[in-house]
């Protein structure tokens, strides 16, 4: 393995370094004359607007409510399942107060790094509750960087439904505004969700839902 | 009905209901030369109506969703910039890749060729004696032929894209980076999942959304059980050791977050700087892929982290032919390409006759640069130029040279100055080879030109070659040796008489300072 690595390191100098070859000279300046924000602010109408409008052409279902409406949204979406659903551990309780109990036929599981449910089990779930790091209006995507309020990557992968609820100061305009925000733990484990999983593999006809969640609810808190 | 195992078949025969293609030896050079492939392609109507439909679906997404973006070409320097300096300080963000990976708990593997890679990958895998794995569809591995070395150690590897499924399933090849199955159709599709895929349900149509739910059932299972994953990347950003994977299906986030380990193999060339320049890469891969503003999925992960995800991870980062690319200084920047596959869909020529007929994992227009120096001789720079004997030889000149690819390429590689320098490299590496039909009619005409009279029979000749045009004044087939000439190409049928025939007739009593006075005869008599 070492020498493996040896020799291509090797050969890649001997590349580089060839007279003759014109080795571009380490620390040139990249031009980056590109739009590093939008013209919408995070968290503005316009932003929110572009989001939603995004979202709705990707198939997501979305619903725009004040802040303290949410565990109603969250209750609208759901009701017509039933059974288990599951949320990470560190998800607000105040937004599953209208549907854990009997009185509306629905559990909610919790799971975590430490405790976490097997695959078999949320493979079952109806549906798995979560917030989102930061949201890109431009492109319609909802960014998890797995912490606490949003869980394990496999929470989000099996079950069919997934409800995300985004905060409106959470929606950037552009890509590099989400990027850069997110560099700042670049370690944690990232999934950029645009719309539910989807495949244009038979003659380029799109499909949405595939291996992925088949129903994305995006509950926009304003 | 049969099951596919994942293990090559050991018999393929013409009558195979799903095409003849075998499983070749090597994924950068496989059956025909391009000028005979591409024949035969022409040939299948079916594969060019499936192409055609396709290409120009996926070229008008493109270009609408390229369209909305006011600063697309100042992120197409930035990528462009970002790749050139990439290769410059390679070895520097090789070394920084490799400390972060391993800081976060990833083990870091080098291959030198794609033997050695599929040797790694292999010892892993029996490591965890398991005669299963899941894949995400990756082009490195592809190049590689990871499952069918694979297989040879009783591990089959399951395709989890389905396009890839697919093509796996009908024991096929891909002919497109983004959707190997192209020049499959619904129709098709439906009958490869009828005959090959054990749980299909027996009433199922053709409807694109029936197929995908039968994909999702049948691997369903495998997602929940297997325990090894093996997948590719698209970005791994230096700084930071954060590997991204780029889909649709949700397929790879199964592969990337349920098995305990993952193994992810990856070209020397993946690297960006720093985590930052994803903002660029993950504006300019998407829409130059599938159309689409965003991909539904893209995951990224740095390492192992603990909790969430495979706890063990492997990273091969592959060499294989990539060193040789890189000493070469003009065609260097072919590796560049981002795989987004924008080339291929506008391409004419690509449109026409399908991947398959360039005998490569990487066809189209990025192939044609990529494949002959990827595969060309070792030892030395001045990559391709293996000469005629190389079926790879004559993927260069399976171009237009219109410069469509170049236009779209979100990385700006100059694929058409690219194509015309390995063209030239390959008729230099023919020289001397060979009797060359080419420089002896050059030297003919060398000395005949010197000469005014020499010069003048030569023309008189030229217009005997009227009688053997067509009706549309074309000439197809010459004689030896000018069948040399036809063979591939048409000839404009020459004009009955020459300028300089013509302008002696209009000018009997002037000097004659173009030649002998023979001339204007012979060209009234051909009027």
């Amino acid at each position: 393995m070492t020498a493996a690595r040896d020799d291509v390191m090797a050969r890649i100098r001997a590349a580089l370094d060839d007279p003759g070859q014109s080795r571009m000279p380490p620390g040139v300046v990249v031009p980056r004359e590109y739009r590093t924000a939008g013209e919408h602010a995070p968290g503005s109408g316009g932003a929110l607007d572009l989001l939603t409008d995004r979202l709705i052409d990707y198939q997501a279902h979305v619903l725009r409510v004040p802040a303290t409406q949410v565990p109603d949204a969250i209750a609208e979406v759901l009701a017509p399942l039933a059974g288990q659903v599951v949320a990470p551990d560190g998800l607000d309780p105040a937004w599953l107060r209208e549907i854990d109990g009997d009185a509306v036929g629905m559990t909610v599981l919790r799971d975590s790094r430490t405790a976490p449910l097997d695959n078999a089990t949320l493979d079952r779930v109806a549906a798995v509750i979560t917030a989102a790091r930061v949201a890109i209006a431009d492109t319609g995507t909802i960014v998890l960087d797995g912490e606490s309020d949003q869980g394990r990557r496999a929470i989000t992968l099996l079950p069919d439904v997934h409800v995300c609820v985004v905060r409106a100061d959470q929606v950037v305009q552009s890509v590099p505004e989400a990027v850069r925000l997110l560099a700042a733990h670049a370690e944690r484990p990232q999934t950029w969700v645009s719309g539910p999983s989807a495949t244009s593999d038979i003659e380029l006809d799109r499909v949405e839902g595939v291996h992925g969640p088949r129903t994305l609810h995006v509950v926009i808190a304003e | 009905m049969t099951t596919f195992l994942g293990l090559p078949r050991t018999r393929r025969a013409d009558d195979e209901p799903f095409g003849p293609l075998p499983h070749p030896r090597e994924p950068l050079r496989w059956g025909e030369p391009f000028p005979a492939a591409a024949r035969q392609a022409l040939g299948n109507g079916q594969l060019r109506r499936n192409l055609a439909r396709a290409t120009t679906t996926i070229r008008d997404k493109r270009a609408r969703v390229v369209d909305e973006v006011p600063d697309w070409e100042a992120l197409r320097d930035t990528g462009s910039a970002v790749k050139q300096r990439v290769l410059a300080e390679l070895p520097e963000l090789l070394e920084r890749l490799e400390e972060n990976v391993t800081a976060r708990g990833g083990v870091v593997h080098w291959a030198r060729d794609a033997a050695e890679a599929n040797r790694i990958v292999g010892d892993i895998v029996a490591a965890h004696g398991v005669d299963e794995v899941v894949k995400v569809k990756s082009m490195a591995t592809q190049e590689i032929g990871l499952n069918e070395a694979l297989a040879e150690r009783g591990v089959a590897a399951i395709e989890t894209d389905l396009a890839e499924l697919i093509v796996q399933l009908s024991d096929d090849m891909p002919s497109h980076f983004l959707v190997p199955a192209i020049h499959r159709n619904r129709t098709e599709v439906r009958d490869i999942f009828l005959a090959r895929m054990a749980d299909a349900p027996p009433d199922l149509t053709d409807a694109p959304r029936e197929l995908a739910a039968a994909a999702r059932a049948h691997l369903r299972r495998k997602f929940l059980t297997a325990q090894v994953a093996i997948s590719g990347a698209n970005f791994a950003a230096a700084d930071t050791g954060t590997i991204g994977v780029v889909e649709s299906e949700g397929n790879g986030r199964m592969c990337l977050t349920l098995p305990q380990t993952l193994v992810t193999v990856m070209g020397i060339e993946k690297l960006v700087p720093r985590f930052e320049d994803l903002e660029v890469f993950l504006q300019l891969l998407p829409r130059s892929s599938t159309g689409e503003r965003m991909n539904p999925y893209t995951s990224l992960w740095t390492g192992v982290t603990p909790g969430d995800g495979p706890q063990e991870f492997h990273l091969v980062l592959l060499d294989n032919g990539r060193t040789q690319v890189l000493a070469d200084k003009v065609g260097r920047s072919a590796l560049h390409c981002i795989r987004c596959s924008a080339c291929l869909n506008v391409c004419p020529v690509y449109e026409r006759v399908g991947g398959h007929a360039y005998g490569s994992v990487y066809p189209g227009p990025i192939g044609a640069i990529l494949t002959p120096q990827l595969t060309g001789p070792t030892g030395g720079r001045g990559t391709a130029g293996a000469g005629h004997h190389d079926p790879n030889a004559s993927l260069p000149f399976a171009s237009t040279l219109c410069g469509a690819c170049y236009e779209v390429c979100p990385v700006k590689i100059d694929i058409p100055s690219i194509l015309v320098d390995l063209r030239a490299r390959e008729v230099d590496a023919d020289r001397g080879r060979r009797a060359d039909p080419l420089a002896a009619a050059m030297k003919v005409a060398s000395w005949a030109m010197s000469d005014g009279g020499r010069f003048a029979r030569a023309e008189r000749l030229a217009g005997v070659t009227h009688a053997l045009g067509g009706a549309d004044g074309v000439v197809r087939h010459l004689p030896f040796p000018g069948s040399l000439w036809t063979g591939s190409r048409d000839l404009p049928v020459p004009a009955r008489q020459s300028f300089r025939q013509w302008f002696a007739t209009r000018n009997d009593a002037g000097p004659d300072d173009f030649g002998p006075d023979d001339g204007h005869d012979d060209g009234e008599e051909a009027r």
